[in-house]
C-alpha cells in the first residue's frame, strides 16, 4: 500500500504529480491511499511513494483535466482515489469520456456537477452586507459552501465587484478584495460577519412584493433554492409567512373579482386622424393600412403601401412585400429591391421620379423557425389586393405601367400572362401604355451567375424602354 | 410617500410580467474601469414562494397609466393605488441591490404616462444614467412602449441588453375587445423595427450593440377564449417574423380590482406549463407548431406533455433504436433530453447502448420503453396496447398549499 498525501484539499496540482508517479511506478489504484495534510500517519498503513519513482509522461483526452480539477472541489474524500482509477482506466481505454454511463465516469460527473451546482449557487446566494472599515465601505459576505469553491470562485466576484472592497467568509478559507488585489486568508465564523444592512429592509419588501399569491409552486421554489441556503438569505424569513398568507389573499382576489371602475380615469388625447386632409392618395394609403379584405394582413407585420410622387409618369408594380419590406413598411427595400434600383441606374432612370408599388400589398410566409419563407400570393389574394392596385392607377394615372412578374403581370391586365412571350415591349392597356418583364428576384434565384449576367442584361433591356416616359 | 411605499406598489404591479432572463448577452465584466458589473451567467438570485426566479430588480417606473386594457391592474380605470418613482431613485435601488448581489441587473417597465415618447423618455433615462453616469455593466432589459419614435428606440437599444414589448393576447379581436387603446400594428412595428436594428447591428462589426441578447415578448393566457393552437400559431409567426429569443406565457392571474369582463378563476398554471413546453419542442426538437396539437383538437392535453401527447398519437413511427436512429429522431422519444441524446449519441461509437444505460442518464424509463429498441430491450405488444396512455399519463397531484 502507497500513502499519498495531498498539502490540502484543493491540492490539484499535487495530486496530478502525484498521479505521474504513481502510473510511472505502476500501481495499481487500489495499491493507492490518499490523505490530505496532518504530519502524523493515522492509520499507520502504507508507505510513502519511493523518492526514485519515476513521472510517467502520457497525454490524456481532451475535457479529462478540467473535469478532474473541477470534481476535485468536491468535499468528497474518495474523489482523490476515483480520479486516479479514472485516469488509470483511461490509458487502457482511450474512448472511455464519451460513455457518460460508465459507472466511474457518471461518478466523476456528477461531482463535477454537484461542483458546478455549488459554484453558481454561491454566485446566487452570497449576500454583501455593508460596513465601515477605517473609514471606507467595505462588503462583507458569510456563506456556508458545500464543497471547497471559494478559492476557484473568487474570481468572478472580483471581476463582478471590481469597483468595490468586499470579503467573502466561510468556515473553511476566506477571500478579501481591496480593490487592487484578490488575497485569501484562513476560515471565519458567522459572527465576524455583519449581522444587518440598511438595503436589506427594502430587499425584503421587494421580495414580497413581486411574490404572486395567486401561483404558489413550493416544490419549484425549492429545488432552485434549496433550503440549506435558507439561513443566510434575508429574504428566507419571509417564505413561511408569504405562503400561510396565499391562499387567503389569491381567494379574496377571485371573491372581490369585479370592482366598479375608477369613475375619472385618466386617458390619453388621441390624435385626431389627418388622414381626411389629406389628398386622395395619402387618405387610400391610410385606409390600406387597416386592410383585411384577405387574410394576408393578419400573420404580416404591416401594410406596404406604393410609394412616390402623385403624379409620376411610370409605376412599377412587383409582386408582393418580402422580409425586409414587411419590416420597414416599403416597397422594393429588400436584396430584391437593391437589385432593382441597381438595375434602374444602368437603364439610366432615377427611381425618386416613379411610382413603386406592389401588387399584393402583405407579405405571404410561412414560419420555419426563425425564418420566414416566401410564398406566392393565389389568384383570390391578388384579386382582393386589387381593388388598391386599381384606385393607385387611378389616382396616380403613369402613362405607363411596368409589371415585374407573372402574378404582377395578372394583377394589372386581369388576366394569366406569360412573362416570357411578352416581355420587352409596349403594349396598350385601357388608355394607357403597359410593359412586362421579370421580377428582379427572379434574378436573384438563378444560380449559375452566367445566366444571371445574362438575365440581368436583358431585364435592364426591357427597362429602357420606360426612359423615354420619365423623360418627357 | 417613502421609498418604501413606492417600491412595494411598483414592484407589486410588475409582477404580473412573466419574463425575468437575464441570459444571451454580451460578456462583461468591471476588472478594468471604476464601473460594477459582469454579465457572465445568468443568474437567479433568489425564488419566490411561487416558484420564480427573482433575477432582476423588476419595476414599473409608475403604475399610472392612461390606457384601460381589461387584463392589467394598473389600466386607468382601476382603483389600485398609484406611485412614480423619480429617474434617480431607480437608479439608486438597482445599483444598491447589485453590490450586494441580490441581482443581476433591472428589469423596467412603465405604465404610459402623458404619451408614450414622453414615457419612453423616462425609461430610457434610467439605463443611460446607469450606464454612462454609473459605469453599470450589469444586465437591463427595457420594456418599449409601443409607437415610441424610433429615435428613442435607438437609444433604448444602446443601454439595454434586451428590449421587449408585450404583445399581451395571442389575436388582435381579444386585444380590441380586453385592450382597446392598444394597437397591436403597433406593436408588430415596434417588433419589426427593433429586429431590423438588431440585424443591422450584428452585421457591422464595428457597429455599437444594439440590444446584444435580443427581443422577447409576452402572450397573456387564458384571460379570452383563444385556443392553444391560435398561441402556438402566433408564437411561430412571431419567432420567424422577429426573431424573437423568447415569447414568455403568462397564465392570466385574477387581479385585485379585476374587470367584470375577465374569469374570476386561478390561474391556468398547468395550461401555462404545458404552452412552455411546446414552445420548447418547435425551439429546440425541430416540431412544427401544427403538429404539437392534435388534429382536430385546439388545445395541448393537460395530464401529459406535449411529446408524450405527440408520440402516442404517432405510435406507427416507433420503436425507434436508440442504437441506430439519427438525431432528429431520438430527440422525439418521450423522455429523451437534448443532453441525454448527445450522450447516447457520443457513447454509441463506443459501445452498444442498454438499458441500464439509460437509467444512468436519468432517463424516465417507463416514459420511454414502449417507443424504443436497444441492445437489450424491444418494447414488443406494448406500443400498441390500448390503454398505453392512462399507464403513461401521470396520476393528479395534490395541489401545494404547505411548506
Ligand atoms: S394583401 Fe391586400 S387585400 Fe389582402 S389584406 Fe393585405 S392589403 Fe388587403
Amino acid at each position: 500500500m502507497i500513502h499519498v498525501r495531498l498539502e490540502c484539499e484543493t491540492d490539484f496540482a499535487g495530486w496530478r504529480q502525484a498521479a505521474r508517479r504513481l502510473i510511472g511506478g505502476g500501481i495499481a489504484p487500489r495499491d493507492v491511499m490518499w490523505s490530505v495534510g496532518g504530519a502524523a500517519d493515522l492509520f499507520g498503513a502504507g508507505a510513502p511513494l519511493p523518492d526514485d519513482t519515476p513521472a510517467a509522461q502520457f497525454t490524456v483526452p481532451r475535457g479529462f483535466l478540467r473535469l478532474a480539477e473541477t470534481a476535485f472541489l468536491h468535499r468528497d474524500r474518495e474523489r482523490f482515489g476515483l480520479l486516479y482509477r479514472l485516469l488509470a482506466r483511461l490509458r487502457a481505454e482511450p474512448g472511455l469520456l464519451s460513455i457518460a454511463m460508465d459507472s466511474d465516469v457518471a461518478r466523476v460527473e456528477g461531482m463535477a456537477k454537484s461542483v458546478r451546482r455549488d459554484i453558481h449557487k454561491m454566485r446566487a446566494f452570497v449576500r454583501f452586507r455593508q460596513v465601515e472599515v477605517a473609514g471606507a465601505e467595505w462588503f462583507v459576505a458569510w456563506f456556508e459552501p458545500e464543497h471547497h469553491i471559494l478559492e476557484a470562485n473568487a474570481p468572478f466576484f472580483q471581476r463582478r465587484f471590481a469597483g468595490m472592497k468586499w470579503s467573502i467568509l466561510t468556515p473553511e478559507a476566506s477571500a478579501h478584495w481591496d480593490g487592487e488585489t484578490l488575497t485569501f486568508g484562513p476560515g471565519g465564523t458567522r459572527a465576524e460577519a455583519p449581522a444587518d444592512d440598511a438595503m436589506e429592509t427594502l430587499w425584503r419588501d421587494y421580495y414580497a412584493s413581486i411574490f404572486n399569491p395567486a401561483r404558489l409552486k413550493i416544490s419549484a421554489m425549492k429545488s432552485e433554492m434549496p433550503v440549506k441556503y435558507w439561513r443566510n438569505l434575508p429574504e428566507a424569513a419571509l417564505i413561511a409567512p408569504l405562503i400561510a398568507d396565499a391562499e387567503r389573499r389569491a381567494g379574496e382576489m377571485i371573491a372581490h373579482a369585479a370592482t366598479p371602475a375608477n369613475p375619472r380615469p385618466h386617458r390619453l388625447e388621441k390624435a385626431a386622424l389627418d388622414a381626411e386632409q389629406a389628398d386622395g392618395l395619402e387618405a387610400l394609403r391610410a385606409q390600406a393600412l387597416g386592410c383585411r379584405a384577405c387574410p394576408l394582413w393578419a400573420p404580416a407585420t404591416q401594410t406596404v403601401f406604393g410609394e412616390g410622387p402623385t403624379d409620376a409618369p411610370v409605376m412599377f408594380v412587383g409582386e408582393q412585400p418580402g422580409d425586409q419590406e414587411d419590416l420597414d413598411g416599403r416597397p422594393f427595400v429588400g436584396p430584391a429591391g437593391r437589385l432593382f434600383d441597381q438595375a434602374l441606374q444602368d437603364a439610366g432612370l432615377e427611381r425618386a421620379r416613379a411610382y413603386v408599388t406592389n401588387a399584393v400589398k402583405h407579405f405571404k410566409f410561412e414560419p420555419r423557425g426563425k425564418r420566414r419563407l416566401h410564398q406566392s400570393p393565389n389568384p383570390v389574394e391578388i384579386r382582393a389586393c386589387n381593388t388598391w392596385l386599381a384606385r393607385e392607377i387611378a389616382l396616380v394615372r403613369p402613362r405607363l405601367v411596368v409589371a415585374l412578374g407573372a402574378s404582377a403581370a395578372q394583377a394589372v391586365s386581369g388576366r394569366a400572362v406569360r412573362v416570357g412571350e411578352s416581355r420587352g415591349r409596349i403594349m396598350p392597356l385601357e388608355g394607357r401604355d403597359a410593359l412586362v418583364s421579370v421580377h428582379p428576384s427572379y434574378l436573384l434565384r438563378l444560380p449559375d451567375a452566367e445566366a444571371r449576367a445574362r438575365e440581368y442584361d436583358r431585364f435592364v433591356a426591357d427597362l429602357r424602354l420606360a426612359a423615354p416616359y420619365l423623360a418627357g | 410617500m417613502d421609498l418604501r411605499r413606492k417600491l412595494s406598489i411598483l414592484a407589486d404591479a410588475a409582477k404580473y410580467d412573466a419574463s425575468c432572463a437575464s441570459s444571451g448577452t454580451t460578456r462583461r465584466d468591471s476588472l478594468s474601469g471604476r464601473g460594477i458589473g459582469s454579465t457572465e451567467g445568468a443568474i437567479c438570485h433568489s425564488y419566490a414562494p411561487d416558484g420564480r426566479c427573482i433575477s432582476l430588480l423588476k419595476i414599473l417606473l409608475t403604475n399610472a397609466c392612461a390606457f384601460d386594457c381589461l387584463y392589467c391592474v394598473n389600466r386607468s380605470s382601476s382603483n389600485v393605488p398609484r406611485a412614480r418613482f423619480t429617474v434617480a431613485e431607480v437608479v439608486d435601488l438597482t445599483l444598491d441591490f447589485y453590490r450586494r448581489n441580490y441581482i443581476e441587473g433591472l428589469f423596467l417597465s412603465s405604465g404610459i404616462i402623458r404619451s408614450p415618447d414622453y414615457t419612453m423618455e423616462q425609461v430610457v433615462a434610467v439605463a443611460r444614467t446607469l450606464r454612462t453616469e454609473h459605469a453599470f455593466r450589469g444586465y437591463i432589459h427595457l420594456k418599449t412602449i409601443p409607437d415610441a419614435s424610433p429615435e428613442l428606440l435607438a437609444e433604448a437599444g444602446l443601454y439595454a441588453d434586451r428590449l421587449s414589448i408585450n404583445i399581451e393576447l395571442p389575436s388582435e379581436t381579444s386585444l380590441k375587445t380586453l385592450a382597446p387603446e392598444k394597437d397591436v400594428r403597433a406593436i408588430r412595428r415596434s417588433m419589426g423595427r427593433m429586429r431590423a436594428r438588431i440585424e443591422e447591428a450584428q452585421a457591422e462589426k464595428r457597429a455599437p450593440a444594439f440590444a446584444p441578447a435580443g427581443q422577447s415578448t409576452q402572450m397573456i393566457v387564458g384571460a379570452d377564449g383563444m385556443d392553444d393552437r391560435t398561441i402556438l400559431a402566433t408564437s411561430a409567426n412571431l419567432y420567424g417574423a422577429y426573431r424573437l429569443k423568447r415569447v414568455y406565457y403568462s397564465a392570466f392571474s385574477p387581479i385585485p380590482d379585476a374587470s367584470r369582463l375577465l374569469p374570476p378563476e386561478p390561474p391556468p398554471l398547468v395550461r401555462e406549463h404545458r404552452l412552455y413546453q411546446a414552445d420548447w419542442l418547435m425551439r429546440f426538437y425541430g416540431f412544427e407548431p401544427k403538429e404539437i396539437v392534435a388534429e382536430g383538437e385546439g388545445n395541448l392535453a393537460l395530464h401529459m406533455d406535449p411529446k408524450l401527447a405527440w408520440a402516442l398519437r404517432n405510435r406507427a413511427r416507433f420503436p425507434l433504436d436508440v442504437n441506430r436512429a439519427e438525431k432528429g429522431e431520438l430527440l422525439r422519444v418521450p423522455g429523451f433530453g437534448r443532453t441525454a441524446v448527445e450522450r447516447i449519441i457520443a457513447a454509441r461509437r463506443v459501445r452498444a447502448v442498454r438499458l441500464e444505460d439509460l437509467t444512468r442518464l436519468k432517463v424516465p424509463l417507463a416514459k420511454a420503453m414502449p417507443f424504443i429498441v436497444c441492445a437489450d430491450h424491444r418494447p414488443g405488444a406494448l406500443l400498441d396496447r390500448t390503454d398505453l396512455e392512462v399507464r403513461l399519463a401521470p396520476k393528479p397531484r395534490q395541489l401545494e398549499l404547505a411548506l
